[in-house]
């Protein structure tokens, strides 16, 4: 998988967030918050339903407008009414294709194959060769252990099996930073394992930045660098797993913790 | 009438003049189904615009179209439109005045199809960078064709029945046909059944396959929930 | 051509007229129509396989031919059978036996909504068949039908230009009427068009209104 290494540890930090606020009508979901993080790191964001956690995924990928203060992703601002439909052609905000996306509810494209879902973006979006995508498809489909499911339907899938095709689906963009917004929450409890030894093999193996909102604690803490624990749109505790899951000096994290220990 | 030596020329005669009327019937239905289908795309994708002008246009046509019967806008194209100075051919008046009206109705199909959709993959096709278009042409549109296609299969065979409003303007369709038939050998009763069963034949195959396809459910929509 | 208000003001009258009759026929229409349509219903759920294929015949049959024929047909064949009606009842007649098709197959989908559980649980308490129809399965079969039932109603309504076709003084033949002595087809008409929206758009935003209040 070296052919991932081109996304350059930079010298400045990769993500950046400042004083952002976002509202959903009346709601205030994320409150002004600061955020920043290098190139490279594994960062697992936990905390309570609620507390604004995927909405920081989004916010990063562009997903979602906000209301005040600025995001940067490599470099490149995230514009604050993003959330609309851009059309072919319009200038697009340059962090596209940087940043790929797995969402708990797969979102997978139920009209194509599992092989068709992981070379339509590149295809279309980034206007590769169709031999191209679909060495691309072969890499992570295997990379995931799904090659022999390339003609499948994903209805004919497993939830596990799933998630995994939409793992390399957003990984076949070759993106700089992966963000996975609590991809296990949807699985059936024995599926669990599949997905999460695919996602600590790619932190692992590839150079990406990741962020990913899980209430997998033991997950968090075996390949995350970093755990941020979020409540009520701030980050309440920042440190190392060690620092954040093992031994907490913020009396919310402890209650938090457990509270998930005891589930 | 019937019974006399000249009962099978009656008959041919009665064949002849149906199956020319029903042909027409069906150039109308035709060509009525191809302005609803376009105009319902148009109208659906300008509901669903991001621009409030464009919106407010659909919706005021659909309204409007949707207030008043089919009879009525033929009616008003028929007699109105030309004291302004605007006459259409009987048969363009037929197609155009029924597809209006049935696209008011289609549009909505489509746009309940297309939103429905577009809502489900919203986060996929923009976690992927698809722009609109795109996503349109290969996400959006090729999961949404199944659910519009019985609901406009539907319209289509309500289309097909409407059409019988056109021998009201002096087109020389199925129901104008039964009418004639009445003015040369009356009979009324007899014809008009004549008439009602050949409506039936040729609607009831097209709901038939309406039924059938929506029973075949798409490869991919297996083990989905309907 | 210009638009004579004067002369359109002093059609309205008459169109009026038309439209009670409109609205006479559309309200005896849509009662026989609902009653007709329920009993349909029923019967499509009937054991009795000729009652079952007798009620799937008949919405076949009237679903898929034009309610204009249908009431040419009752127009000459009602009198052939001796029943001499005036043009009205002929008219509330075709509408409730050409609604009643669609109105039983909504009814079909609502009763197919209640749960098989309710059926069982009103066996399990031995209920007889009517009573578990009565008390059990249509005051839940209902409540989903009263948008539809309302958007039927408005269909009827839009419907009735066609009762024109045998003779019924309704507000199209008013319309025609009046254009065929006048040699004026802008006003009839227009008046004509804007009532059927006066009455068929706020009726349909209504209908909305409840549909979104009952979602709540």
């Amino acid at each position: 998988m070296s052919d991932l290494a081109h996304a350059l540890p930079g010298p400045s930090p990769q993500i950046i967030l400042k004083q952002v606020v976002k509202n959903f009508g009346a709601t205030r979901v994320i409150d002004h918050l600061d955020l920043s993080i290098p190139a490279g790191q594994k960062v697992a964001l936990i905390g309570p339903s609620g507390s604004g956690k995927s909405t920081v995924l989004r916010l990063i990928k562009g997903l979602e407008a906000y209301q005040h203060g600025s995001i940067e992703v490599a470099g490149a601002p995230v514009p604050a009414k993003s959330g609309g439909w851009h059309w072919p052609g319009a200038k697009k905000p340059p962090v596209v294709h940087r940043v790929g996306m797995v969402f708990q509810q797969f979102n997978l494209f139920p009209h194509l194959t599992v092989q068709e879902n992981v070379t339509e973006a590149p295809l279309q979006v980034l206007r590769l060769s169709r031999e191209e995508a679909l060495e691309r498809a072969h890499q992570y489909l295997g990379l995931v252990g799904l090659s022999h499911k390339a003609d499948a339907y994903p209805a004919q899938l497993s939830g596990g099996q799933q998630q995994r095709v939409a793992i390399a689906r957003a990984l076949a963009m070759r993106p700089q930073v992966m963000l996975f917004d609590e991809v296990t929450s949807a699985l059936d409890p024995e599926l669990v394992g599949e997905v999460l030894a695919v996602i600590r093999a790619i932190a692992h193996e590839q150079q990406m930045t990741m962020l990913l909102v899980t209430h997998e604690m033991k997950f968090a803490q075996d390949i995350a660098d970093r755990v941020l624990f979020m409540e009520a749109g701030r980050i309440v505790a920042d440190g190392s797993p060690t620092e954040v899951l093992v031994d907490p000096d913020n009396e919310r994290t402890r209650r938090f913790l457990n509270l998930v220990e005891q589930r | 009438m019937l019974f006399d030596a000249s009962t099978l020329d009656t008959a041919r005669f009665i064949a002849r003049q149906l199956a020319n009327g029903a042909l027409v019937t069906l150039e109308i239905t035709f060509f009525a189904q191809v302005v609803v289908v376009v105009m319902s795309f148009v109208i659906a994708l300008m509901r669903l615009s991001p621009w409030r002008a464009l919106r407010w246009i659909a919706t005021v046509y659909v309204e409007i179209l949707r207030g008043i019967s089919a009879l009525v806008l033929l009616f008003y194209l028929f007699f109105i439109l030309p004291l302004f100075g605007i006459t259409l051919a009987p048969m363009t008046t037929g197609i155009l005045g029924l597809g209006l009206t049935f696209s008011a109705y289609g549009s909505e199909i489509v746009r309940s199809a297309l939103s429905n959709v577009a809502r489900g993959q919203r986060d996929a096709i923009k976690a992927l960078d698809f722009d609109a278009i795109t996503a349109f042409r290969r996400i959006i549109l090729p999961q949404a064709l199944p659910f519009m296609l019985p609901p406009m299969g539907n319209q289509l065979v309500e289309l097909l029945k409407t059409t019988s409003l056109v021998s009201l303007i002096t087109l020389s369709d199925l129901t104008f046909s039964g009418g004639q038939l009445i003015t040369t050998l009356g009979q009324q009763t007899l014809i008009w059944s004549i008439v009602l069963v050949c409506y039936f034949v040729m609607a009831w195959p097209l709901s038939w396959l309406v039924k059938r396809y929506e029973r075949r459910v798409t490869h991919w929509r297996r083990g989905v929930a309907p | 051509m210009n638009f004579d208000y004067a002369f359109a003001w002093s059609i309205v009258p008459d169109l009026f007229q038309g439209l009670l009759v409109t609205l006479q026929v559309v309200i005896l229409g849509f009662l026989l129509a609902v009653l007709l349509g329920l009993l349909l219903a029923i019967a499509q759920r009937s054991k009795n396989a000729l009652v079952q294929r007798l009620s799937y015949g008949y919405l076949s049959f009237f679903r898929h031919t034009p309610l204009m024929v249908q009431l040419y047909v009752l127009f000459f064949a009602l009198p052939l059978a001796g029943l001499t009606l005036p043009a009205i009842s002929t008219g509330v007649i075709g509408l409730g036996l050409y609604y009643a098709a669609y109105i039983a197959e909504a009814f079909r989908g609502a009763i197919e909504g209640v749960p098989a559980g309710q059926w069982e649980a009103a066996r399990a308490l031995d209920f007889d068949n009517a009573t578990t129809w009565r008390r059990i399965v249509l005051p839940q079969a209902l409540k989903p039908m009263l948008p539809v039932l309302g958007n039927y109603l408005i269909g009827m309504f839009k419907e009735t230009p066609l009762l024109a076709v045998i003779t019924i003084p309704e507000l199209f033949q008013a319309a025609k009427q009046i254009a065929g002595m006048t040699y004026r087809y802008n006003e009839p008409y227009t008046v004509m068009a804007l009532m059927f929206l006066a009455i068929s758009v706020p009726t349909s935003l209504l209908f909305k209104y409840f549909e979104r209040r009952s979602h709540v």
